[in-house]
């Protein structure tokens, strides 16, 4: 069980419709007792990221089936940043080709998972990278 | 700017950082919340809630473009259960809002319930004063899928939406007390399904059998059905809000609003009393891990629970 008491967030963004891997893992985060807020598919960055906003979350998880990860991923980022909301770390997975993910690393995503990743070392990673919002 | 004032300037990520705050407990957030109350009281809270799945968030989805339609800014309190084993939570009721997210009127907060079984999370209380005070019209109360006896969002609203579904069960389902009790507007909802015509006149006779109706009012037994055309089920929700605005002119004109809220104040002062008294004991005995002493005393029968509880009464409150 995980010893933080965080929100994640976990979004489809664009047109695909292939929710089955975002299901689990938000079921494996509530597992690991997280509070997920879970958006479902056809979500638009601009919408993510006010959910994001008004639901006060330590993390933002993107899943992307569709191909459209280089520009949706980033925009995400764009947008937390206008808000003033950069600090709030986003991560993604999907259907990532391997040439892809230097991108997205450089365009401000912190951490891609592909298929086949184990979910404890998601978990892991959110254990040893994400902090819980500071208090008041 | 103070928090408060951020708070009431419309910063929402604040506003949302400082209900966590009280949903964690801590004790600077009440702090925050005195300063924000002498800006509460002009909302009107309306509470929905029925059986899981019953469509609670796809009502209050029409319910929001409804109250928009009309300027009203409009706030959201969405509770969803809380795991007993990790903690952890799914919250998802945003799902059937999402067409509202860039709508700055409109603001949505899910909470889990953090074992709480009244149907809310104990920081309803305070989320509710914290979205009056950023000037929210209207603010829409969405429990958890409830059963028979979650009734807490009496306390909290002012106008309570019952929604039920055809097919669970018997008449006498409708007799008994509890939820069914609190209803001050009753949704019969998938009323296309089969069974909707008998569940109505179950609720008609239930009705018809009150000695006197409080206020003279008899709660309305309301249909909506056909959510593929959505045009038709925003018209049926229209009414649903006509209701819910009659319902609150009743309020006013009779009093009753004054009662509710003396009843709300009584219980918040009793919950905060609660809180400010036990929960620095708990962390206390937590903390210094003497509670796990304590609790062993108990297992192995060497004391019990009363006796230990009036000597540490006797211990904190001198």
């Amino acid at each position: 069980m995980a010893q933080k008491n965080l929100r994640v967030m976990v979004a489809k963004p664009g047109l695909d419709g292939h929710d089955r891997g975002a299901r689990v893992l938000a079921r494996s985060f509530r597992d690991a007792g997280y509070e997920v807020i879970y958006t479902g598919c056809h979500q638009t960055p601009e919408q993510i990221v006010e959910a994001a906003l008004q639901e006060d979350v330590d993390l933002i998880g993107l899943s992307c089936l569709s191909g459209a990860h280089k520009h949706l991923f980033p925009r995400v980022v764009r947008l937390l940043e206008e808000r003033d909301a950069g600090d709030i770390p986003v991560i993604g997975g999907g259907i990532i080709p391997d040439k892809d993910i230097s991108y997205l690393y450089e365009q401000g995503i912190r951490e891609v998972f592909t298929p086949g990743t184990h979910i404890q070392t998601i978990v892991d990673w959110i254990e040893n990278n994400v902090a819980s919002r500071e208090a008041l | 700017m103070s928090t408060a004032e951020s708070i009431r300037a419309g910063d929402i990520r604040l506003a949302s950082r400082l209900i966590r705050n009280l949903e964690d407990k801590n004790p600077r957030a009440r702090e925050v919340v005195k300063e924000l109350f002498p800006y509460t009281g002009k909302a009107r809270v309306l509470g929905l809630t029925g059986a899981p799945g019953a469509g609670k968030s796809t009502i209050t989805d029409y319910l929001i473009s409804s109250y928009r339609a009309t300027g009203q800014r409009v706030g959201v309190l969405a509770v969803d259960p809380t795991s007993p084993f990790s903690g952890g939570a799914i919250l998802g009721d945003r799902v059937r809002m999402q067409k509202h997210a860039l709508d700055r009127g409109v603001f949505i907060r899910s909470l889990a319930t953090r074992g709480a079984l009244g149907g809310l999370a104990a920081a309803v209380d305070d989320a509710v004063h914290v979205l009056d005070a950023m000037g929210m019209d209207c603010i829409i109360l969405e429990t958890v899928g409830t059963g028979q006896s979650e009734v807490d969002v009496m306390n909290n609203a002012h106008s309570v939406l019952l929604i039920l579904t055809p097919g669970l069960g018997d008449e006498v389902q409708t007799l008994k007390a509890g939820i069914m009790e609190i209803a001050d507007l009753f949704l019969i909802n998938k009323a296309d399904q089969k069974g909707a015509s008998k569940l109505y006149q179950e609720l008609m006779r239930m009705l018809n059998m009150a000695q006197e109706h409080h206020a003279g009012w008899r709660p309305p037994v309301l249909l909506l059905q056909n959510i593929d055309h959505t045009e038709e089920f925003s018209e049926q929700v229209e009414e649903v809000r006509n209701k819910i605005d009659e319902h609150y002119q009743l309020l006013l004109d009779s009093d009753i609003l004054g009662q509710r809220e003396r009843r709300k104040a009584r219980l918040q002062l009793g919950n905060s009393l609660r809180a400010s008294l036990l929960d620095p004991v708990i962390r206390q005995l937590e903390q210094s891990g003497e509670m796990e002493s304590l609790v062993q005393q108990i297992v192995d029968k060497s004391s019990d629970p009363h006796s230990l509880a009036d000597e540490l009464r006797n211990r904190f409150l001198r």
